[in-house]
């Protein structure tokens, strides 16, 4: 750690405009999954067969789709399902690929190269085909495409944290917790994992953007979230056969996906530009 | 005096692509309770090796303990099992580092890094740790220790970093601090400032000392008694001040010449005499005296045969055909 050796006594902290905008955009976001169905104009089921594909007007400010529900309270009230899909994916690939990562760079040998192995395998499977295969055998759920996606993202962050923990092993101040009488275990959760936080930080962030995404792209193929519930994806995918009369019932769901993706994405490199001394110089 | 640390015959193998190559061979070396022990070699020599031998710290593989014992408090390190290991170190035995910019964990305050080793062995925590901890920073010689406590290690110069180690290392009063060239990256006025806490252990504590240098200036100041290391073997064994004086093995006499004189004058004194040559490679070692292809008074005896060791006077060990015999 010899860049943080070398910094001066405080590191000077500019105003991160990446962190800032992501993080807004994310809070905002988060604020309309809690509290999407109550700020909504309308009932997101409620059909006003009047309204059928109108374009956005003072009632309808998105719209309305085939069978006249308002789509802006169907994007404030779907904002839950993608956003939770995508933070609950993450939050299990991450748990898993920590703890499959640090333990094979940590302990190496034979636990590394069968971790390793493992991880090999879960690549090769495509997150697609394992959505299908959950949905065939469980029938499609919200569950089932987190699993899917979770289990595309184990191998990218257990690489990641298994090279970082590599690097980390050969610090003289892991070597002196061994000195000191420490286990194994402890030196990973005491001297080792702390000091890989930042990386698993970033990356988690970088992944989420990408699970909104796949996410999306699985409901828009029917594999998640059933409709009538107002998923982004799904909403897209019923949106499909009116594309060329009604071009607006596509617009507002993949603006939104586009949005989120890029809150993800904006506040991912605002905490690498943070975190990553390497990124300091600009 | 009773020992406290007597390692016994000590060789230690190399497991390397091109073959198996014995790193330290035959050693041998005892530290006396309250008695400073400096282990002097070039690089290479296995001065390191054997101080991490006697931690087992060495990975093994490719490291293994091909023959001998060390002697601690009545076990073997050499055959105890993991979980022996783990309750002396840290506990019994104290090791300090020579890279304090790197051995501190650098998300970490300072103290609590110290507080650990107590929770480890010693079962302490919370305010009678942090109590502990500000004992043993003042005991360093650390100024303002309540303050340093909640410090992180980036706030701090390398000699106060290196003072956080040692109080690591003496955290649960150990009977042995195993010092692994402790002051090699420190500037001139610090190391004699750490040297000054290594005496005062000795003093006031009683404490022994495996110090680990390439440093004669380190070995005058500090030790009570002295080996050389020369191609994995002891040469030579001595107390400090006949070392000095009465040098036998000539690469001791060497290393000793090899020092600068301050006093001598600057236009008079000449070239700095070194020693010629290089360490061989472990792979290369002469089937005799490791010694013998830089040796000014090799004779065909020492390329072919390993001397014996003899004691030449109480406590000085020479292990040379052709030794230097006091002037």
């Amino acid at each position: 750690m010899a860049d943080i050796a070398a910094a001066p006594r405080r590191r000077r902290r500019r105003p991160n405009l990446h962190l800032l905008v992501g993080g807004s955009l994310l809070g905002l976001f988060v604020a309309l999954a809690v509290l999407g169905p109550t700020l909504a104009p309308y009932d997101p089921m409620a059909q006003d067969l009047f309204a059928t594909m109108e374009p956005p007007t003072a009632a309808h400010w998105l719209g309305a789709d085939q069978v006249g529900r308002d789509i802006l309270s169907r994007i404030m009230a779907g904002t839950r399902y993608t956003l939770s899909i995508a933070l609950a994916s993450v939050a299990a690939a991450a748990l898993i690929g920590v703890a499959l990562g640090s333990i094979a760079g940590h302990f190496g040998g034979r636990v590394d190269r069968a971790v390793t192995g493992f991880v090999d395998l879960l690549l090769t499977i495509p997150n697609l085909v394992l959505a299908i295969a959950i949905a065939s055998a469980v029938g499609s759920s919200p569950t089932g495409l987190t699993v899917a996606i979770a289990a595309s993202f184990v191998p990218s962050i257990a690489r990641l944290v298994r090279s970082r923990v590599l690097e980390l092993r050969e610090e003289d101040f892991v070597n002196a917790a061994v000195t000191i009488g420490m286990s194994p275990w402890r030196v990973l959760a005491r001297h080792v994992l702390p000091n890989a936080i930042s990386v698993i930080v970033v990356e988690t962030s970088l992944l989420a953007g990408q699970a909104v995404l796949v996410g999306s792209a699985l409901g828009f193929l029917g594999l998640g979230v059933q409709p009538p519930a107002p998923e982004w994806g799904a909403m897209l995918g019923a949106s499909r056969e009116a594309l060329e009369i009604a071009p607006h019932l596509v617009m507002a769901p993949g603006l939104a996906i586009s949005l989120l993706v890029f809150a993800f994405n904006t506040f991912g490199d605002g905490l690498r530009d943070r975190f990553d001394p390497n990124m300091q110089q600009r | 005096m009773d020992d406290v640390l007597a390692i016994e015959g000590l060789t230690v193998e190399l497991d390397l692509s091109r073959g198996r190559f014995a790193a330290v061979r035959d050693v041998s070396l005892t530290v006396g309770r309250g008695e400073i022990v400096a282990l002097v070699g070039e690089s290479g020599s296995g001065k390191s090796m054997t101080a991490l031998a006697v931690m087992r710290l060495l990975p093994e593989p490719p490291a293994l303990i091909a023959a001998g014992a060390i002697r601690f408090r009545d076990k073997d390190l050499a055959s105890a099992p993991e979980d022996v290991l783990a309750g002396i170190r840290g506990d019994r035995i104290g090791m300090i580092f020579q890279e304090p910019m790197t051995s501190l964990n650098p998300s970490m305050r300072a103290g609590p890094q110290v507080a650990e080793v107590l929770a480890l062995h010693k079962g302490l925590d919370g305010k009678a740790a942090r109590k502990r901890v500000e004992e043993l920073f003042a005991r360093v010689r650390i100024p303002d220790p309540a303050r340093r406590f909640d410090d992180y290690p980036h706030q701090m110069s390398g000699g106060m970093r290196q003072r956080v180690m040692i109080a690591m290392a003496i955290a649960c009063d150990p009977d042995l601090v195993v010092a692994d060239e402790p002051t090699t990256a420190l500037d001139v006025t610090t190391q004699a400032q750490i040297l000054d806490i290594f005496r005062a252990f000795r003093d006031e504590d009683g404490r022994s000392t495996l110090l680990i240098t390439h440093d004669l200036a380190v070995v005058a100041e500090t030790a009570d008694r002295v080996a050389v290391m020369y191609g994995g073997r002891i040469v030579e064994t001595a107390p400090v001040e006949r070392l000095f004086e009465a040098a036998a093995h000539p690469y001791t006499r060497g290393l000793i010449a090899s020092i600068p004189n301050p006093d001598e004058d600057i236009e008079t004194r000449g070239r700095l005499t070194e020693i010629a040559g290089a360490v061989p490679a472990l792979w290369a070692m002469p089937k005799g005296c490791a010694f013998s292809p830089r040796c000014p008074r090799a004779t065909p005896r020492c390329a072919d045969e390993q001397p014996s060791s003899e004691t030449i006077a109480p406590g000085h060990v020479v292990a040379c055909w052709n030794r230097e015999d006091a002037r």
